[in-house]
């Protein structure tokens, strides 16, 4: 007998499993339509391949994974594609997503699908990349792309946990799938035990499903499946938590900030283990998931639905029952209110729950926190709810992330015990985004300040090479000019501007001086003995005058 | 005594010589300060504070001669956050300055003429093109300054509010009615 160990805190809120898991998984109708968003995984948006007006064959691709986390997105029937828009989608944001909408023709004709006979002689990043091509994502709520999880070459994995604890109420879906397809979801648990290199498999599943238990311990013994343990765990909400679940299995507590992927431990959804083994082996991509159909309904069951399926018209194979007011996906703790019944089903619908006021009552007004700690009692992450709700409240979210706000698992314990009925969680994920959003903001602006300074120092240095290429020219210039006319003024040969000036100036004063020279004194010639006399004397005045002030200058 | 007196002597000069050292070794180059509030700022460059960028502005505010609501893009969370660095008063914006939703420029391409005035307007070099080639922005490098808005002489570029899309969309803040009890 294994030793199990605990987590800490957790509540045990009614089950409410019994209505749903007393039929076995039905095959959904075909719908009128398939609302199909290209955003249903963690990572980047499918690109859409397909045009409105084409005919499309069941599974064929209508959009690709685009860079390096993304998914593929395929077509969930044959039909045609009427519309590639923006439409409402399973969100809680209430905002429209780009969709594509198919009409199915009712033949439900597959493409041809690639079948693999021995998966074993596939190199590992041929079977990632199907993976990726089959648009699997982990189906126990984070669709979280699976080939991005099925590496092993950073850390040795030593554990896979294939996660059926399905802890949350009124859910049933991996409990019937276990129960139906056990032998399926263990091949896959084999393929992706493969591509990590574990050594052994572990599968936690809720005490509360002793028949899904003796489904897998009976399919693991018919498959001959070796270090692979089938294991009971006690049924505790949040139980189901990856992190929770790798501690009461194998008593390993993952730190904050922390994977368990750096502890030697990956954990999966049976549900993936089970899609990832029909795209390897069948060649099916991911066209449809089980879903549970319960609430305000006259027959809750489990069906397998189209990706894309209006819930309106999946709920309405449930018979709804009068007063059904909203839709929520996922289950009453961590699920989502629909922003419209019409909403398609996507990768992460593993429950839709018809809500009424006899179901969930409206809920009580909040009251002020009386610091009673209850929260934190039952806080799986070992977390100070109270604390976290105090700086949330404030918007101090320097001081909530100081208090580890990131690990929170949002699982609802804290509000589900909170006697001031305050919406915890509301103020958690609300302080989450704001804290994202800031990142994100304070990243834009480093961004920013790189560019801009990059800028400015490439202006600046724009600035400086025209400065020096000018100077550089005018140099070139003048030494040219002096080259040629070194004989005209070869003392003013200076670049010096101050001697160019007077260069010019001297070279102005010998024009104008031999001009002056060139002048000759009008009506010298035929002169008079006498005039000549008289000009001579003079001319021998002058020549006196001159002498005497050339004497007199120095002095 | 004496024998006392000199070991203190030669502890002062040693510890002396020390931190002497150490403050030519670790001295800070440039105003600390400066680059603290300038990592507040929100890096537009948008030049509404009156400053030609976001650092000559966190600098004016280093040396006290400028206000610290002087900056719009940086909305009332940036005067709070300055207030908080700078120990001072929250001062609401003046009469003039309002901030705006965050937006990013848009160039319609079919008017553009391709001058480059905004590619030499834009402080972030968001803006490719060339010359009487048409303009386009990189609309995630564009931090919305509306800097190239006026050198235009064609006004083909406007601004376009950022709208809410499923990844970018927040949790809203929690509000409930509180009731007294009857």
């Amino acid at each position: 007998m294994r030793t199990l160990y605990q987590f800490h805190g957790g509540i045990h809120p009614p089950t409410n499993k019994t209505q749903s898991n007393a039929t076995p998984i039905v095959q959904a109708a075909l719908p009128s339509k398939l609302v199909i968003p290209l955003h249903q995984h963690v990572g980047n948006s499918a690109r859409p391949v397909v045009e409105a007006g084409q005919h499309v064959l069941k599974g064929q691709v209508i959009g690709v994974a685009e860079g390096h986390l993304s998914s593929a997105v395929h077509a969930s029937t044959s039909g045609t594609i009427s519309a590639i828009d923006q439409q409402l989608v399973a969100h809680p944001s209430g905002m429209p997503d780009l969709c594509i909408t198919l009409i199915p023709d009712g033949r439900d004709e597959w493409i041809a699908l690639e079948s693999c006979e021995d998966w074993t002689e596939l190199s590992h990043s041929e079977l990632r990349h199907k993976l990726r091509e089959a648009g699997v994502v982990g189906l126990g709520g984070a669709v979280f792309p699976s080939d991005m999880k099925l590496y092993s070459h950073k850390q040795k994995i030593n554990t896979l946990v294939l996660n059926g604890a399905e802890c949350e109420p009124y859910i049933t879906c991996d409990d019937m799938l276990m129960r139906e397809r056990a032998a399926d979801i263990l091949q896959g648990a084999e393929l992706m035990r493969a591509l990590l290199y574990a050594e052994e498999v572990l599968i936690g599943i809720e005490d509360n499903k002793p028949e899904a238990i003796t489904a897998m311990r009976a399919a693991v013994a018919a498959g001959g499946h070796q270090k692979m343990d089938v294991i009971a765990v006690p049924t505790v909400y949040p139980g189901g938590g990856a992190k929770q679940l790798i501690r009461v299995l194998t008593g390993i507590e993952v730190a904050a900030g922390v994977r368990s992927t750096n502890m030697g431990v990956q954990c999966f959804n049976v549900g993936t283990a089970y899609s990832a083994w029909r795209a390897i082996r069948f060649g099916e991509p991911l066209i449809s998931r089980i879903v549970t159909l319960t609430g305000n309904v006259a027959h809750p069951q489990n069906v397998e639905a189209l990706i894309g399926t209006p819930m309106d018209e999946l709920v309405g194979q449930a018979d709804p029952l009068p007063g059904t007011t909203d839709y929520i996906m996922g289950g009453p703790m961590m699920g989502v209110l629909m922003p419209s019944k019409e909403v398609g089903v996507i990768k992460a619908t593993n429950c839709i729950i018809a809500s009424s006021e006899a179901i969930f009552p409206k809920a009580l007004p909040a009251l002020p926190c009386i610091r009673c700690t209850r929260c934190a009692e039952v806080c799986p992450s070992e977390l100070q709810p109270q604390e976290l709700y105090w700086f949330a409240k404030a918007k101090n979210l320097d001081k909530a992330e100081d208090y580890h706000l990131f690990d929170c698992i949002e699982c609802g314990a804290c509000s589900y015990v909170c006697p001031s009925n305050i919406p915890l969680v509301q103020y958690y994920r609300f302080a989450k985004s704001e804290i994202w959003a800031r990142d994100a903001s304070k990243k834009a602006a480093d961004a920013a300040r790189e560019r801009h300074e990059f800028r400015e120092s490439r202006i600046e240095r724009e600035k400086r090479e025209k400065a020096e290429k000018l100077a550089a020219k005018e140099k070139a210039a003048q030494e040219a000019k002096a080259a040629v006319q070194p004989a005209i003024a070869p003392v003013n040969s200076d670049a010096d501007p101050e001697n160019t000036l007077q260069l010019k100036i001297q070279t102005a004063i010998d024009h104008a001086k031999e001009q002056a020279a060139a002048i000759k004194p009008k009506n010298t010639e035929q002169l008079t003995p006498e005039q000549q006399a008289e000009i001579d004397d003079i001319e021998a005045r002058r020549a006196r005058i001159r002498e005497l002030a050339k004497d007199a200058t120095p002095t | 005594m004496l024998g006392a007196l000199l070991v203190m002597a030669a502890i002062a000069i040693v510890l002396g010589a020390v931190l002497g050292f150490a403050a030519i070794k670790f001295r800070v180059e440039g105003n600390p300060l400066v680059d603290k509030i300038d990592a507040v700022l929100p890096q537009t460059q948008c030049g509404q504070c009156g400053y030609p960028g976001c650092k000559p502005y966190a600098t004016a505010i280093a040396e006290g001669v400028s206000d610290i609501n002087k900056c719009p893009p940086g909305g009332e969370e940036g005067i709070h956050k300055l207030a908080d660095l700078l120990g001072m008063e929250f001062k609401p914006f003046g009469g003039e300055t309002i901030p705006k939703p965050k937006a990013v420029a848009i160039i319609d391409e079919t008017t553009c003429i391709g001058c480059t005035l905004c590619i030499q307007a834009c402080p972030v070099d968001a803006i490719v093109g060339a010359a009487k080639q048409m303009h386009t922005i990189i609309a995630a490098e564009c931090t919305g300054c509306e800097l190239c808005l006026a050198p235009c002489p064609v006004d083909c570029i406007s601004m376009a509010p950022i709208a809410d899309t499923v990844t970018n969309w927040k949790w809203k803040y929690p509000v409930y009615a509180l009731t007294a009890s009857k």
